[in-house]
């Protein structure tokens, strides 16, 4: 579990932009279903988390990205 | 209202009647702040909208993907149809007009800045929808549901006497059985204050004072308005409260000057009297005038040239309500019908705040001190915007 303060600072960021309360922001909730956030909200998301891990996440690595697991395994591989 | 001119001469539309108004505007939220707000000299300090919670109309998300304009165009038209009560029209059948002056000028000025600093990836993906002039209507069509005719109008100053004259004229043809009609403008940020500022268009004195020999220029404002524009006889359907009827609308060009009016006012004048003519109503019917009376030394003085040419003298009694509300641009014309609309409804003709000192040049009856009462008939609604766009609106009682 990613418990760790990578994560804390990635559940922040969600939070921030997506404007959901953070026991929704779990590795299993799925960004559309779950978060109500639509491509725009993940484009934005994605600023918000290369700013905050100083990171580049290229658009096509986002395809299949469904949920916060996801998209969190992608940032910190690159960390 | 009329549809056109046939072969037989004037083709008359369906009677359109006023059935419910929103108000956002810095001297009050809602119609009776606002009404209040008019009786009083203009309040201290910087036009804004200072108590505007945005939270009573969109969620924590959507705030922040919503500019304050938008913001605006949906809080004015919640309320407005609220005050009108059930509705019940059919939704294919209901539409919008909306208008602004510039749109979200605050975002694009924010996201400029992030392209400046962070560069072009960090650009919002939202500033678009968030920037478009477009994007009050949309918010307005979404928050009411309705798909009929949804469009923008961005005519500067004049562009909210536009859209409600646009919106009427959707239920006059018979495409609607109602519309939302209105404006809104949030356009006080840095970039645009310092260049109305460079324009020499703002008052140095940052006061309000239509008409009166001191005027020095506009000040600035923001906020917005929006009607319900109802046919008549879906309105006594349902029984609905008509405040007034929109008898006729003008809209013509100064072709002349991009900032500037036409020597004399001669754009507006056409302008009232197409109005009039639209509306069936001689120009000794008119009771009242809600002039645009921005406190600029030239528009003054051209609309009451204006005004003196179609009414002669004595003209009927003016007011200017920027003197209280500065100029809210694209809202202008929304928060002035709503001002004219109330001025039916309450008998009594608002007083233009800052006024002391006549022109010599200007020889109008100008309301001032304090309201003044009077038996409600026909009124004339003017707005003249950068462009030489000029927009009239002839509002009246309510059909007996």
């Amino acid at each position: 579990m990613p418990e760790d303060a990578s994560f804390d600072k990635f559940k922040a960021c969600a939070i921030d932009v997506l404007q959901v309360p953070a026991d929704k922001v779990v590795p299993d909730a799925r960004f559309g279903d779950d978060l109500d956030a639509d491509s725009l909200d993940l484009v934005e998301l994605v600023m918000a988390l290369e700013e905050a891990f100083d990171v580049t996440v290229d658009e096509s690595e986002l395809e299949g990205i469904e949920t916060v697991g996801q998209a969190y395994d992608l940032i910190s591989a690159k960390l | 209202m009329l549809l056109g001119v046939g072969p037989d001469g004037p083709v008359q539309g369906r009677r359109v009647v006023i059935t419910g108004m929103g108000v956002v505007s810095c001297c009050g939220i809602g119609l009776d702040p606002f009404w209040d707000g008019l009786q009083k000299p203009a309040p201290e300090g910087e036009h804004r909208v200072l108590d505007f919670d945005p939270t009573a109309w969109f969620g924590p998300k959507e705030v922040r993907r919503v500019d304050r304009f938008a913001q605006f165009s949906v809080a004015a038209a919640d309320m407005a149809l609220v005050d009108a009560g059930e509705i019940g029209a059919d939704p294919d059948r209901s539409g919008v007009v909306f208008a602004t002056g510039v749109g979200g000028l605050e975002t694009l000025q924010d996201q400029i800045g992030v392209f400046h600093e962070k560069g072009p990836r960090r650009v919002s993906p939202f500033l678009i929808p968030m920037m478009m002039v477009n994007a009050g209507a949309a918010h307005v069509s979404m928050h009411a549901g309705w798909h009929g005719p949804c469009e923008t109008i961005a005519t500067a100053c004049a562009a909210g006497t536009h859209a409600i004259a646009a919106a009427a004229r959707l239920v006059s043809t018979g495409r609607c059985d109602v519309t939302l009609g209105g404006g809104a403008e949030a356009a006080m940020v840095g970039i645009g204050l310092a260049a109305f500022g460079n324009m020499t268009a703002l008052s140095n004195e940052g006061i309000s004072r239509p008409f009166d020999a001191r005027r020095d220029g506009f000040v600035c404002a923001e906020g917005g308005a929006a009607l319900v524009l109802e046919d008549l006889d879906h309105a006594r359907r349902r029984g609905a409260r008509i405040y007034a009827e929109l008898l006729g609308a003008g809209s013509t060009a100064d072709a002349h000057h991009i900032t500037a009016p036409a020597p004399g006012g001669n754009g507006a004048a056409a302008c009232m009297e197409l109005a009039l003519a639209d509306a069936g109503v001689p120009p000794t019917a008119i009771g009242h005038i809600n002039a645009h009376g921005t406190s600029t030394p030239l528009n003054d003085l051209a609309e009451a040239q204006a005004i003196e040419k179609v009414f002669g003298s004595p003209a009927p009694p003016v007011t200017s309500i920027k003197g209280v509300t500065g100029h809210a641009l694209g809202g202008a014309g929304a928060l002035e019908a709503v001002a004219t609309t109330l001025t039916i409804d309450r008998r009594l003709i608002p007083p233009t705040a800052g006024y002391e000192q006549p022109d010599p040049e200007i020889h109008l009856d100008v309301v001032h001190g304090q309201s003044r009462s009077w038996d409600p008939a026909p009124a004339l609604s003017n707005s003249f915007g950068f462009g030489g766009h000029n927009g009239c609106l002839v509002i009246g009682p309510p059909p007996s």
